[in-house]
């Protein structure tokens, strides 16, 4: 009876596995939704991309709109997409290497950390695969030998919300670090350094992060009560913002909040006058017009950009445009 | 039913008689990791063979799984012998980034900052050894510490030095490229390019398999994970063999470590974060028993296998990637409960031969 049972179960696991894999593949390919002789493509052709950023877009707020972006141009010109990423710069890295032994027509690749990718990319552009970079990377995306940059560096980013506090007279501002050794939050709080003019403060709770939302409210509230002088606190994601307003409530404070990107709650907390602005980089474009770029350098072999970035932000959206942004990210589009 | 086992066990002695190729295949420890193996390789095969069956494809796996597989080899020891290593994974990180940091920073050559690493990593090894053996404490808990303090210095330690949480320009520095030729080296090989780390896995894997299955250390390891009090016993030497075990997966780290930063050129302080867990994951999936005193050095490599071509594979397929964790859950699972129930069987059939050999010298 036992071993039936064993048996039993083992095909049961095996049949898990098939059905399984059954729904991932099922969406996947993306059927061609064209073909229609209105469609403005230039030329049709039958063309793969792939995307390879620096943290998993399954997992990540953030970069799931730059995927969603990327799947909608890639639905719209009847492009296979290949998408994925990794905070290892090693798997990062490999996957880029897939890609290119996958033979794909095109990739667009985040450069947070250009050193650990330069061999990777330099292997995509000798396969003769045109790249883009896309968020990260505008200083050296020339040298990588991509066709352009679409994005916003982070460090500018920094700079812009560094100008916003400045105009609402702030004089120190926490800096919230919600994860350990991202190049990329750093560099936000390197430029709001830059720009403000006054003190910066940097605040790690990387141990609770966007995993423990109340651990992080709880840390930023304890960092207020212990530091009187702070009148401002710079989050660098929605969750995060979030996080810090209820602190401030907490604390019965009276601390001006602003945060990095966008997500409903952030809006309708920025129309309520509980945020002061959210900066927006506008990530679904870095994820739609690589794809766009890469279709029309493929099919039509043109440029864009002129031998400059193509910048995407930083915007900022504040109380005069929140509401109208808020159906949008409804969408997980903003 | 026993008069029949008795009458076979007549014709030749239990312990002699002859097992079809297909039964000794079943009774190998890694038969659960080899089946999964094939089953992953097969579906890929059927799902994108354009590239998954090109030679391409085999160099894309092993770039996957190769330094996987040198962690895996080092933890599987580990793991026969009764111990874990949690601290395993974000010491691959440290390592890079103290060689890293020396060698940009003090100007030093890559090699003299690679020596001052591996010493590093040696004494973390004896550390968690002998934290281990000396105060008894489960090595869960010895190395989970060492895992935070390491985790913890990573980034502070960079940020004070640095400024950043990245080390980089490491390929500025002299013997940049020397260390890159041993240690990362690609190559071309049947139209597809490889990478040294692939040899240094299956020459490692090598050595291991030798070591454990051929020579007296070996026969020690399996007894310090079977049961440490009857090896010390016997007169096996249970201590050192657990530290010097602990100091084998550090090297492993160190090794590792640097394979990473020669081909990054760089150094982050998050690296090897939530490894130790793919780790072991590979190790059971190729057969080791957590308990210790069970398991092979080729059944982890396996295991390594496994993790790469499923990462591989999703890509060529052009899945959402989101699914790779869902993916490993389930390969990890079927390969434990076909590992179980070989080993199970494996053992039920040796029970069978004793009982027949007993009841026919009975006569």
């Amino acid at each position: 009876m036992s071993r039936i049972g064993k048996t039993m179960s083992a095909l049961i696991a095996l049949a898990v596995i098939f059905s399984v894999v059954g729904c991932v593949s099922a969406p996947a390919p993306a059927e061609p939704a064209v073909q229609k002789p209105s469609a403005p493509q230039v030329v049709q052709a039958k063309l793969t991309f792939g995307m390879a950023v620096h943290a998993n877009p399954a997992e990540d707020l953030f970069w799931g709109v730059v995927e969603k972006g990327a799947r909608d141009a890639a639905a719209t010109y009847g492009i296979t997409l290949k998408s994925g990423g990794s905070g290892q710069p090693k798997e990062q890295a490999q996957l880029i290497e897939d890609y290119v032994a996958a033979k794909v027509d095109g990739i667009f690749v985040s450069l947070a950390n250009p050193d650990a990718l330069k061999d990777a990319v330099k292997k995509a552009t000798d396969a003769g695969i045109p790249v883009i970079t896309i968020n990260s990377g505008a200083s050296v995306y020339k040298q990588f030998g991509a066709l352009t940059h679409v994005g916003q560096t982070e460090r500018v980013a920094g700079q812009g919300a560094g100008e916003q506090f400045n105009q609402a007279g702030a004089k120190k501002v926490l800096c919230v670090i919600h994860e350990e050794a991202n190049i990329g939050l750093e560099e936000r709080c390197d430029g709001l350094k830059d720009s403000l003019k006054g003190e910066v403060v940097r605040f790690n709770v990387a141990t609770t992060g966007v995993k423990d939302v109340k651990g992080t409210t709880a840390a930023i509230q304890d960092k207020l009560t212990a530091d009187k002088t702070i009148d401002g606190i710079l989050a660098l994601n929605p969750v995060v913002g979030i996080a810090a307003r209820d602190a401030v409530k907490a604390a019965q404070g009276s601390q001006k909040v602003a945060t990095f990107d966008l997500s409903t709650d952030v809006l309708d907390a920025i129309a309520a006058g509980e945020l002061m602005f959210a900066v927006d980089q506008q990530q679904y474009l870095q994820g739609y017009l690589p794809v766009v770029l890469l279709y029309l350098y493929k099919t039509n072999l043109n440029t864009v950009g002129g031998g400059l970035p193509v910048l995407t932000g930083p915007g900022i959206v504040d109380k005069s445009n929140a509401a109208t942004v808020k159906d949008l990210a409804k969408k997980g589009t903003r | 039913m026993a008069t029949e086992t008795i009458a076979r066990a007549h014709d030749a002695d239990a312990r002699v008689v002859r097992t079809g190729v297909v039964r000794r295949l079943f009774r190998r420890v890694e038969v659960g990791a080899f089946i999964g193996a094939v089953v992953v390789w097969v579906f890929f095969a059927l799902v994108a063979p354009a590239n998954w069956l090109t030679i391409t494809g085999v160099s894309r796996i092993l770039d996957s799984a190769s330094t996987l597989g040198i962690m895996a080899v080092a933890v599987a020891l580990l793991m026969i012998g009764g111990e874990f290593d949690l601290s395993a994974g974000v010491l691959t990180g440290t390592c890079g980034l103290i060689a890293g940091m020396l060698a940009t920073q003090l100007g030093l050559s890559i090699w003299p900052a690679m020596a001052v690493s591996l010493v590093f990593a040696l004494a973390v090894g004896y550390f968690n050894g002998w934290m281990v053996v000396n105060t008894r404490l489960p090595s869960f808990i010895v190395t989970l510490a060492t895992f935070f303090i390491l985790r913890g210095a990573n980034v502070g330690v960079t940020r004070l030095v640095t400024q950043r949480v990245l080390v980089s320009n490491i390929d500025q520095v002299a013997g940049f490229m020397d260390a890159r030729n041993l240690f990362d080296l690609e190559f071309s090989l049947l139209g597809a390019q490889f990478r040294t780390s692939t040899i240094w896995w299956i020459v490692i894997a090598f050595i291991a398999t030798w070591v454990l299955q051929r020579t007296r250390y070996g026969n020690w390891i399996f007894a310090v994970g079977g049961d440490a009090v009857a090896a010390r016993n016997v007169g096996v030497p249970a201590d050192r063999v657990k530290i010097a075990l602990f100091m084998t997966t550090s090297v492993a780290a160190w090794l590792v470590g640097m394979m990473s930063i020669v081909r990054l050129r760089s150094a982050v302080a998050s690296e090897g974060i939530g490894q130790e867990f793919v780790y072991i994951i590979a190790v059971v999936t190729g057969g080791c028993l957590l308990t210790g005193g069970y398991g092979s050095v080729i059944g982890a490599c396996i295991g390594a296998l496994i993790f790469g071509m499923a990462r591989v594979g999703i890509v060529f397929a052009g899945w959402d990637t989101d699914w790779f964790y869902s993916f490993l859950g389930i390969m990890l699972l079927v390969a434990v409960l076909v590992n179980n129930y070989t080993r199970r069987r494996a053992e039920a059939v040796g029970i069978a031969a004793a009982r027949a050999r007993t009841e026919e010298e009975g006569q």
